[in-house]
C-alpha cells in the first residue's frame, strides 16, 4: 500500500526477524497466526445520518455513515433504489496517505466493501422506490480514520453495523423530512470481510500495517452465514487448494466478526 | 447481479448462444498490430475487441516513481465511450478502470522479470473498443502475448477467463447478457506452468463446493486460451511479422 515510506523500508528491514518468528507462530504483538486484533463496534456516533459505526480493528479504526437523499433511479431498474459507496483515506489518518483526489487503494476499498454487501443481497433495493423517477439512494461513505493495518475488514464491518444501525427516512410528497424517521432499515445478512496475507510460508489474518508492508500476498475475501459473497486478491499470486483453505478460515473469523455485529 | 427470474439463461445444458456450460466463445489473438509499439495485441473474444499495446522497459518518468531494485509496471486498462450498446459513455478513467488496472498489474507482478531493469519502467496499455462481457480476462491474455512480443522477460504466461453462475448452473466465460443476468461471475487469471491464480475476483453468492468446481473449469478453459496465446505468437513469427491483420 503506498509509495516506499520509511515505515515500509524499516518493515523489510526487520522480515527476517518477523519469519523467524512467525516460525515459532508467534506475530511481533504476540498474536497468533490466526488472531484478530480486538475487535469493536460503536453505532450511532454521527447525527446527522440515517445510520452509523465506527469499527476498530486493533488501533485501525474506520467510521462507516449510511446517509439517504432521493436519486434517479438508474434507467435499467426504473423500480429500484440505488446504493452507492464511496471511501475516503484520510492524510489525517496516516502519514502514508495523502491529500488528493481517490487513488486506487481508496477506489479498490470502496469497490470491495459495496461488493460483499451488494453480493450479500442484504439490502433489499426495492423497498426504496418512492414514485416516477424517484427512488432512494443510499450513499455509504467509508473514512478511514485511522490506518494501523487492515482497513477494509475494519470498512466492512463499520459499514454492516451502519446498515444495521439505520433507521428508514419519513417520505412526504416525494421529498425526505430530514429528523424524522419510519422504522429501521432491514438487514437479511451480515456480510463481512476477512483479509489475510503471506508471509514466506505463513498465512497471517488481520495483518497488522507493518505485515501489510512486507506481505507478497493479499487476499480478502467476503462471507455471510452460508456464502462467499466477495472476492479480491491484491498483490501475490495463490494456489487453487490455498485459496480454498483460505476461504474456509474466511468463514471461521467472519463468524467471529457477526458475533460481534450481533451484541 | 441481476438474479432475473424471468429470462433462462441455460436452456437444456445449452446457452443463449449455443454454447455449452464450459464452453469458450470463439478467441483469435493477433501481435505485432501497432508498429509504433515495442510490442502490441489484438484480441477478439466473443464480442469483445480489445486493443493492447506495450512499451518499455524505458526510463522510469516521473523519476521519484522509480526503483532502484526493479522496474516499475504501470497498466492502464480503459473503456473506449463507444464500447458498449447502450449509451455514449464516458471518457477517461472510472473507478471500474482504475480498480481493474490495479488487479491487472498486480496479476503482471507475479511474472514479468521486473528485477532485470532497476529504474525502468514497463506500461501497458489496454484500450477496450467493443465489450461483451469479460473485458477484464481477455485484456490480461492480449497483454501477456503483447508482452512476449515486446521480448519483455516473463517467468510464466498468464491466460484469463471468468467463471459465473447463471440459473443456478455454473458456466464458463460469461458475456455480457450473462453477467447482468447471472447470480454471480468470478474473473481468475492463471500462471500456465504452476497454475497459480494471479487475478481473482467474484461478486454474487457462491459456496465453497461450488467455487472448488468453478477453479477446475477455469483451468480447463486457460489451457485452451493459453494454446491459443502461443499460436498467435508462433504464427508472427513463422510469417516473418506478416499477420494479414484486418480491423
Amino acid at each position: 500500500m503506498g509509495e516506499e515510506t520509511t515505515d515500509k523500508i524499516m518493515a523489510y528491514v526487520r522480515r527476517d526477524v518477523m519469519n523467524e518468528s512467525l516460525n515459532k507462530g508467534i506475530r511481533f504483538d504476540g498474536r497468533k497466526l490466526e488472531d484478530y486484533r480486538e475487535i469493536s463496534v460503536q453505532q450511532s456516533v454521527i447525527r446527522t445520518a440515517e445510520g452509523s459505526a465506527v469499527g476498530k480493528i486493533g488501533e485501525t479504526q474506520v467510521l462507516v455513515a449510511a446517509k439517504f437523499d432521493v436519486v434517479k433511479p438508474f434507467p435499467d431498474r426504473p423500480k429500484q433504489g440505488v446504493m452507492i459507496s464511496n471511501a475516503e483515506l484520510l492524510p489525517t489518518a496516516s502519514p502514508t496517505f495523502e491529500p488528493g483526489p481517490p487513488n486506487e487503494n481508496s477506489i479498490e476499498v470502496a469497490r470491495v466493501v459495496d461488493r460483499a454487501i451488494r453480493s450479500a443481497e442484504c439490502v433489499d433495493l426495492d423497498s426504496f422506490y418512492i414514485e416516477e423517477d424517484k427512488v432512494l439512494g443510499l450513499f455509504l461513505d467509508v473514512y478511514v480514520l485511522n490506518h494501523a493495518g487492515n482497513y477494509t475488514d475494519a470498512a466492512t464491518l463499520a459499514a454492516t453495523a451502519a446498515l444495521l444501525d439505520a433507521k428508514m427516512p419519513k417520505i412526504e410528497d416525494g421529498k425526505i423530512v430530514r429528523g424524522e424517521y419510519e422504522g429501521n432499515l432491514n438487514l437479511t445478512a451480515l456480510p463481512v470481510t476477512t483479509t489475510m496475507i503471506k508471509v514466506g510460508n505463513h498465512w497471517l489474518i488481520d495483518p497488522s500495517q507493518d505485515e501489510e508492508c512486507v506481505a507478497e500476498t493479499e487476499l480478502t475475501i467476503g462471507t455471510t452465514e452460508k456464502h462467499v459473497c466477495a472476492m479480491q486478491k491484491g498483490r501475490g499470486a495463490v494456489g487453487k487448494e490455498e485459496l480454498l483453505d483460505c476461504i474456509d478460515m474466511a468463514f471461521k473469523k467472519g463468524n467471529d466478526l457477526r458475533t460481534i455485529l450481533k451484541r | 447481479m441481476g438474479g432475473s427470474k424471468n429470462t433462462k439463461l441455460v436452456i437444456d445444458g445449452k446457452r443463449v448462444d449455443g454454447r455449452t456450460t464450459d464452453e469458450l466463445r470463439d478467441i483469435k489473438i493477433v501481435t505485432g498490430v501497432i508498429p509504433a509499439a515495442d510490442g502490441s495485441a489484438f484480441i477478439e473474444w466473443g464480442g469483445n475487441k480489445i486493443l493492447c499495446g506495450v512499451y518499455g522497459p524505458r526510463e522510469c518518468i516521473p523519476r521519484h516513481g522509480a526503483s532502484p531494485y526493479k522496474a516499475t509496471l504501470k497498466c492502464r486498462y480503459m473503456m473506449s465511450p463507444f464500447s458498449s450498446l447502450e449509451e455514449h459513455g464516458r471518457s477517461g478513467p472510472s473507478r471500474r478502470s482504475t480498480e481493474l488496472s490495479k488487479v491487472i498489474r498486480e496479476a503482471f507482478e507475479n511474472v514479468i522479470i521486473l528485477e532485470r531493469f532497476p529504474n525502468a519502467q514497463i506500461e501497458i496499455y489496454l484500450d477496450v473498443l467493443q465489450a461483451d462481457g469479460g473485458t477484464r480476462t481477455a485484456s490480461l491474455t492480449a497483454a501477456t502475448v503483447a508482452l512476449a512480443n515486446a521480448g519483455i522477460p516473463m517467468r510464466d504466461m498468464v491466460a484469463a477467463v471468468a467463471v459465473g453462475k447463471a440459473d443456478d448452473i455454473l458456466v464458463l466465460d460469461l458475456d455480457k447478457g450473462e453477467d447482468n443476468l447471472g447470480q454471480s461471475d468470478m474473473p481468475v487469471a492463471m500462471s500456465m506452468r504452476d497454475k497459480k491464480l494471479l487475478l481473482i475476483q467474484m461478486d454474487g453468492l457462491l459456496t465453497r463446493e461450488e467455487i472448488a468446481e468453478m477453479l477446475d473449469m477455469v483451468e480447463n478453459g486457460c489451457n485452451k486460451i493459453n494454446t491459443i496465446q502461443v499460436d498467435a505468437l508462433r504464427k508472427h513469427y513463422e510469417n516473418n511479422g506478416e499477420d494479414n491483420f484486418t480491423w
